[in-house]
């Protein structure tokens, strides 16, 4: 592998001029650059930016070229100092022209960014759009569908939009504990998820796959392993997920005894399997376990051998998360381990 | 009476005597009980400098972390600790004592007087902000309780509610944390409050407002400042520990409390706290540019304007910090405004150092290096500072490393840079002797490569999604190579900062002999003995000018003249 061409600049850059002059739409990237839109909100962001950097970048040179001009022509050896220079103590002209143009400027970057500032923020919610609600806790994101009686964790699914049939999503943003913030930047900007005070945001996919993002306010301890998926199907994908996600939780005979070792031990308290005696809504939601790809708000890979490190001992995978080491003994462990991976 | 009344002290021998006579029990006595402003002054800046190194060690460590993916050179919490209490330090236990250190010792030599107003108001403040200091770093030790093995606050320097509730931070190091800023809040009041009746009622005869060096001018505005903006913190810290300890509810969301209040009591004092930091470094270079360009500052009036105007402004854009929190379209775009609108005085103050350097015959010592490099690096800060006002671009930079990036060379590129120049350019008045000028031009080298590496860098990953406070990163998001950069610049950083410790030493000992004015400056100080003797002047001095040493090295040719 050539090490220039695995610098995400390059990718960024070559994403970032194509969504610019051809405003297509870039899939989703491993690196979650803002330079590389995907749905609506950061497409119209990047634009902006791109503006606003065009203005303070000619500023920047006007600006430090006069300095660099200044430093090269009026430098002096303290050898060469016979005398001192002709002393000026300022022009009121020339105060009232670096005056003037700086105000100018501000006039235009404000007035451009007042108007993207309300057609984000204030945009009405079509009757198309999907309603989900997130729920920030200390250290996973709780996912509801209201309107689809869906609750799962850690993993969101979005229907892909389309310029001719557009079905946005919009994001309640609640918190169960402290304050979180819901950023995947391909989409869009962040908003924060504030305890006592429910906040809104809105995103328009265009192109399917999977986003990447991650807590974006400092919430505790495993803040840093606090990640966010983002999946966007097309439309048939979606619907298939959907139902699946509506399905109570698989009923297998062969892992009853996993079955009632969940039951049994403190696990239902703080999870709920849908159908189940459990529960418990501390934790995240075990219905469909198995039909996501990672555990731990993405702190490791959603597999067996994972499932049972994690169930052993959360703290080896991700330190200071809030689910204690469950002291069960190996047989148990087995059980309760081959019950979940049934949970697709 | 004579037009110059201020004589040049050669005729009669001011200085200190520099040899030891005294035992070292005397000797710290006499540092302990003074009320000496230049003592004070020097106190005030050596405890900055000892907690730069702590906290520029912390910064180390988190690099290191940082340095690799999945590193595990320091766990989540000491990780989550180390940035509280980097940032806290800097900010609260450097950042203003060094530079409320600079007016306590410049200003009263500035404008000729004798000492601060109140001096014993003084000692009390500084030894307040001491105590604070060291309080805050008793965490350590007493954060986790008797029985607990210690710990230090890690709730961030800004301390969001409700992560601050006991609910979510047990044990005592949040209350180490707010009852060492409530205390150190004090001592800062004591000498905002010092400064500001000095400036206002001690200057010596013909010392109008505006023939006042520019230096205590916005020494004076940002004491002013400061009296409006720690009086929220100091209020907020109070909530929090009533909250904490007595059942209050201020912030406590669970009983129908609000933590967006916990924002806007800690911006109000944040932002304006940014403006309390930097101004000083203008008044260091409205110092530092003229005397090494050889020219008056160029359009003094509108210095002081814009000065003043910078500090009213700021008082308006405090919840640019709160963009992303879910206000309302028309208060994001009041403060997308209020903030676009600081640019207009600071290009005023750019373009007036820009022209004061033009058509001079400019002398690129130490202290002007390091001033040059902050007008590139302020200019910068600046333009970045214009990008994140933008409301919806700061939707995806806000809490990235942008962030960080953008901070920093407000902190480091214009402050701390400025603050280097500042000593550079007065550790011969305090201590009589030059800094070493080869090791000074090392320091000032290494250091601004070490800037440049670290934080240009810093910008890029931010803006590929990296968030803030995250003591590790997934492998696969493509910031690897950035954040290694980023963190070899902080080694230079560090290596440029232990020479400037070394120099700081060995010119004490050795340094080449300064001198009463080595730069051939122009304000008072400079008119007096190198150190200065105790109440500084020989006789009270008498200006008719901004610039009294420029009357009486050039009689011919004096300021009073031309200014109005």
């Amino acid at each position: 592998m050539h090490p220039i061409c695995s610098l995400p600049i390059r990718s960024c850059v070559v994403s970032c001029l194509s969504s610019a002059l051809l405003w297509m739409p870039v899939g989703p990237e491993a690196t979650p650059s803002t330079l590389a839109p995907a749905s609506t909100p950061a497409f119209e962001i990047h634009a902006l930016s791109l503006f606003v950097l065009s203005i303070t970048g000619c500023i920047f040179l006007t600006v430090a070229g006069l300095l660099t001009y200044v430093i090269i022509k009026y430098r002096t050896k303290q050898a060469d100092r016979l005398s001192e220079p002709a002393q000026i103590y300022g022009s009121t002209q020339i105060e009232l022209a670096w005056t003037v143009i700086p105000v100018l400027i501000v006039i235009v970057l404000f007035l451009t960014t007042a108007r993207l500032i309300f057609a984000i923020q204030d945009a009405p919610e079509p009757e198309s759009a999907l309603d989900v609600t997130v729920i920030g806790h200390q250290f996973w994101w709780e996912v509801r569908y209201p309107k689809l009686g869906i609750i799962t964790a850690n993993e969101l699914h979005v229907p892909r939009s389309s310029e001719q049939a557009p079905v946005p999503t919009y994001l309640a943003l609640l918190s169960a504990d402290v304050d979180h913030s819901f950023w995947i930047p391909q989409l869009a900007g962040k908003t924060d998820l504030i305890p006592n005070h429910p906040n809104a945001t809105w995103i328009n996919p265009l192109a399917p796959g999977l986003y990447l993002g991650q807590c974006a306010q400092f919430c505790g301890a495993q803040h840093a392993l606090m990640l966010l998926r983002v999946y966007v199907d097309d439309p048939d994908q979606f619907s298939t997920w959907v139902k699946n996600q509506q399905q109570p939780a698989v009923e297998d005979p062969r892992v009853t005894e996993g079955r009632q070792v969940f039951e049994t031990q403190p696990c239902m308290s703080c999870h709920a399997i849908q159908g189940t005696a459990a529960t418990g809504r501390f934790g995240p939601d075990l219905t469909h376990l198995m039909s996501r790809e990672t555990i731990g708000s993405g702190a490791a890979d959603n597999n067996v051998q994972n499932l049972k490190g994690w169930i052993r001992d959360p703290a080896s995978l991700k330190r200071g998360c809030l689910m204690p080491a469950m002291q069960l003994n190996d047989q148990q462990l087995d059980q309760v381990t081959e019950y979940l991976a049934t949970l697709r | 009476m004579g037009e110059n009344s201020l004589r040049l002290p050669s005729s009669i021998d001011l200085a200190p005597s520099r040899r030891f006579t005294e035992t070292f029990p005397e000797w710290l006595h006499e540092w302990v009980v003074t009320v000496d402003h230049k003592r004070l002054g020097m106190l005030y800046i050596v405890y900055a400098i000892f907690f730069l190194l702590v906290a520029g060690a912390q910064a180390i460590a988190i690099r290191i972390q940082l340095a690799f993916p999945g590193n595990h050179f320091l766990v989540a919490q000491a990780y989550n600790r180390f940035f509280t209490m980097h940032g806290t330090t800097m900010v609260f236990l450097v950042g203003m004592p060094i530079l409320f250190g600079f007016g306590n010792y410049v200003v009263p030599l500035q404008i000729g007087a004798r000492d601060m107003a109140y001096p014993r108001l003084n000692a009390f403040s500084f030894w307040l902000t001491a105590f604070g200091g060291l309080f805050l770093y008793y965490s350590f030790l007493g954060g986790g309780g008797l029985y607990g093995v210690g710990t230090a606050p890690d709730v961030g320097w800004w301390a969001y509610a409700p992560l601050t509730a006991k609910a979510f931070s047990p044990g005592h190091a949040t209350d180490y944390w707010a009852l060492a800023l409530i205390a150190s809040g004090f001592g800062t009041l004591g000498t905002a409050i010092n400064i500001i009746a000095t400036v206002i009622s001690m200057r010596c005869k013909g010392m109008t407002m505006m023939r006042l060096p520019l230096f205590s001018w916005l020494m004076l505005v940002v004491s002013s400042l400061t009296l409006i903006t720690i009086t929220p913190l100091t209020a907020a810290q109070i909530m929090l520990v009533i909250d904490r300890y007595l059942g209050g509810h201020f912030f406590d969301t669970q009983a129908g409390g609000s933590a967006v209040i916990w924002m806007h009591f800690f911006w109000i004092f944040g932002h304006p706290e940014v403006y309390v930091l930097v101004l000083p470094a203008f008044a260091i270079a409205n110092e530092v540019i003229p005397v090494f360009s050889r020219k008056a500052i160029f359009g003094y009036p509108a210095m002081v304007a814009a000065s003043v105007g910078i500090a009213f402004i700021s008082l308006s854009v405090w919840a640019h910090h709160m963009f992303t929190v879910g206000m309302t379209s028309v208060s994001n775009t009041f403060f997308v405004l209020s903030t676009m609108m600081v640019g207009i005085p600071t290009g005023i103050k750019i373009f007036n150092w820009l022209a004061t350097m033009w058509g001079g015959k400019i002398r690129f010592a130490t202290p002007m290096l390091f001033c040059t490099a902050f007008l590139y690096q302020f200019l910068i800060a600046g333009l970045t500072g214009i990008m994140l006002s933008v409301a919806p671009w700061n939707w995806q930079l806000h809490n990235s490393y942008f962030v960080i990036a953008h901070f920093h060379y407000v902190l480091v590129g214009a402050i701390v840079f400025c603050i280097f120049g500042a000593i550079y350019y007065w550790y011969p008045k305090a201590t009589g002797r030059m800094l070493d000028e080869k090791l000074g031009k090392w320091h000032f080298w290494l250091f601004l490569i070490g800037f440049h590496v670290t934080f240009d860098t810093m910008h890029f990953v931010g803006i590929l999604g990296m968030p803030r406070s995250i003591y590790t990163y997934q492998p696969d998001r493509g910031w690897n190579t950035l954040n290694l950069i980023v963190s070899s610049g902080g080694i230079i950083q560090g290596v440029a900062v232990l020479l400037f410790a070394i120099n700081l030493i060995w010119s004490y000992f050795y340094g080449q002999e300064a001198g009463n004015d080595p730069w051939d400056a122009w304000t008072l100080e400079w008119g007096t003995s190198s150190p200065p003797p105790p109440y500084n002047f020989a006789e009270d001095p008498v200006v008719r000018s901004r610039r009294p040493l420029w009357d009486l090295k050039h009689p011919e040719d004096p300021d009073w003249e031309y200014e109005s």
